[in-house]
């Protein structure tokens, strides 16, 4: 599949390019592949979080909008509401969207928005430097737990999309990966789901997607695939949690 | 014969709304101004306009934000700790050129405060957030005006892609007078080629990109070379913006002692005037109708050919500072606040006769 239509690797370029091993082109290349497959990139607007998630969002060719640190749900709800014309989706980091979006994020699950949500998920915030999010492993050093995430004081790491599953007004909700193939095949299914549910207007779309940051991990790419597969992927199982085509 | 209706100065912004063509309010419930998100949730959504309650006025703030991105006229409502929940949202705003209001009741506080009127928000409206950004100020004085401000408000906001600020208070948030409905005209306005809509409503169907960075990637997209450039069409916006000045005098062409008061004191200080200009008193009135713009130029030249200013606030002093700045030093300027209401709870308010208490002293010491 060529994405000319909706992906600009240039505007990769002009935002300045992503750390070598960051995956989060890659999703934003997945998210390029499902928009012109389900055909709807000339109705899409993506709404960005602040935070490494630009790099997804960033070469996506389509409208876009970027406010404040974690209100993208907020955001996404206006444009959705007043336009329902339009495929809108979020994309966020897991920092964006669980730490001081928390609110935002819980706010429109509850109110069961028809719009999508994408979470990328590095454990960390990569931006700043690698400092503790609420999806940091347990044990895991970040620059703001040198002696690795304690359960007695960081707590345990949240499961935003077992989490999302749970409400009522979620129509969709997944966490897939993209550390090999075969699971960047699998993301990309659960991302076309997800906007499928809003073209039914079924309900709010949720997708999880595991990614790596070689950088503030302080390992190299390929390592960086290794420790997804043996020690993220374990705490963060990969699948659908919620699928239904009706709410009543 | 012209048509009236008996309503509250929070049910007047939902008309002055709906004059204006708004398609969309989200909003928070906060004491006083809850009258204002029951108007838009009885009044909006059956013709087919949005109403959304949100779940902080954190997200209502960045919902007007969407709302406002995506070309549609949108606004939202609080009260003054709410107001402070907006600040990063309203920052945002002004970074990404984004035309909404936003109308203030304020209440007293600071902090949690009363649920009762006061005007403690006058430094934090006018002076801008984070990032020293500027946006217009209205202040209403009636029910009517409120409705008729609400519309002159959007149309600033979208004339100069810039948020907009009702400030009104509990007190006229909740006094009911007769107001009559109408549509204000304006002039024309500029089309929101800018707004995000999906490619193909786009003429050249090509992207847009609305955002509130200003970093150099950020600015190249809005066509500006560096951040300095940015700035400068911001400063060149900020210095137009200060031409929709607006205030009423009254009884203040042989006035010697100037009132200068906004919102519902200004309504008190009218009355106190018509009470000292029967006693013989030369006394006058300003009334700033934007608060930013402030009229500086008016108050200076008063100040110059001699005359003194009596400036009555709810508050303990806020744009007391405005008008000292005016008269830079070469008049004297009084203040009559908070500590003169008329009971020491926070139901307390200025009353005429404390004003004209005031005007008498102040008038007797210039016969000394």
């Amino acid at each position: 599949m060529k994405t000319e239509k909706v992906w600009a690797a240039l505007n990769v370029l002009v935002f300045s390019p992503p750390c070598p091993g960051c995956q989060y082109w890659t999703i934003g290349r997945i998210i390029a592949e499902v928009l012109e497959e389900l055909d709807i990139e000339d109705k899409a607007i993506a709404v960005m979080g602040i935070g490494c998630n630009g790099y997804v969002s960033n070469p996506l060719n389509i409208d876009r909008v970027l406010g404040a640190h974690g209100r993208p749900p907020d955001t996404a709800t206006a444009i959705k509401r007043l336009s329902p014309d339009n495929i809108v989706f979020t994309v966020q980091g897991d920092g964006d969207c669980m730490a001081i979006g928390a609110g935002s994020f819980i706010g429109a699950l509850i109110r069961g928005e028809k719009f999508t949500i994408i979470m990328c998920n590095n454990a960390n915030f990569g931006t700043t430097g690698g400092q503790l999010a609420p999806t940091t492993l347990t044990g895991q050093i970040t620059t703001t737990t040198p002696d690795g995430r304690s359960v007695i004081t960081e707590g345990y790491p949240v499961h935003t999309a077992e989490l999302a599953a749970t409400f009522r007004g979620v129509a969709y909700s997944a966490r897939g990966a993209v550390n090999n193939p075969a699971s960047y095949q699998r993301t990309k299914k659960y991302l076309k789901a997800a906007f499928q549910k809003q073209v039914d207007q079924i309900g709010l779309s949720f997708v999880e997607v595991l990614s790596a940051c070689p950088t503030n991990w302080h390992l190299s790419p390929v390592e960086s695939l290794k420790w997804i597969e043996d020690t993220v992927i374990p705490e963060f199982p990969l699948g659908e949690f919620k699928n239904v085509n009706r709410i009543d | 014969m012209v048509e009236r209706i008996l309503v509250q100065g929070n049910e007047a912004v939902g008309w002055g709304a709906l004059s204006a063509g708004c398609d969309a309010f989200f909003g928070y419930p906060i004491t006083p101004q809850n009258e204002i998100p029951e108007w838009f949730s009885r009044e909006f959504p059956k013709r087919g306009k949005i109403f959304v309650q949100s779940q902080s006025e954190i997200a209502s703030i960045m919902m007007v934000y969407g709302g406002a991105a995506a070309g549609f006229r949108v606004m939202t409502s609080t009260s003054s700790p709410g107001w402070a929940l907006m600040q990063e949202g309203m920052s945002h705003l002004a970074a990404a050129e984004l035309p909404c209001i936003i109308v203030l009741v304020q209440r007293g506080g600071p902090g949690q405060g009363s649920i009762r009127h006061a005007q403690m928000d006058y430094l934090c409206t006018t002076r801008g957030g984070a990032g020293g950004y500027k946006n217009i100020i209205v202040a209403p004085a009636s029910v009517q005006e409120t409705h008729d401000l609400v519309q002159l408000a959007f149309y600033l906001a979208d004339k100069y892609r810039n948020p907009v600020i009702v400030l009104s208070d509990g007190i006229l948030g909740l006094i009911r007078e007769s107001l009559e409905i109408k549509t204000m005209d304006f002039g024309p306005l500029p089309e929101k080629d800018w707004a995000v809509r999906g490619r193909e409503r786009h003429k050249d169907k090509n992207f847009r990109f609305v955002h509130s960075g200003v970093g150099t990637a950020a600015v190249l997209t809005r066509g500006y070379p560096n951040y300095v450039s940015w700035l400068e069409h911001m400063a060149d916006k900020y210095e137009q913006m200060e031409s929709e000045l607006k205030y009423e005098s009254y009884q203040a062409e042989d006035a010697e002692l100037f009132l200068v008061a906004y919102g519902y004191p200004a309504r008190v200080c009218k009355e106190a005037v018509n009470m000292a200009r029967t006693e013989g008193l030369k006394v006058g009135l300003f009334r700033p109708i934007t608060l930013w713009p402030f009229p500086y130029q008016l108050i200076k030249g008063k100040a110059e050919s001699g005359g003194k200013f009596l400036v009555v606030e709810d508050s303990l002093g806020l744009m007391v500072e405005d008008v000292r700045m005016a008269v830079q030093g070469q008049a004297e300027v009084h203040f009559l606040g908070m500590q003169s209401r008329h009971l020491p709870t926070d139901g307390g308010m200025i009353l005429p006769s404390r004003v004209l208490e005031e005007i008498r002293r102040l008038s007797t010491d210039e016969e000394r």
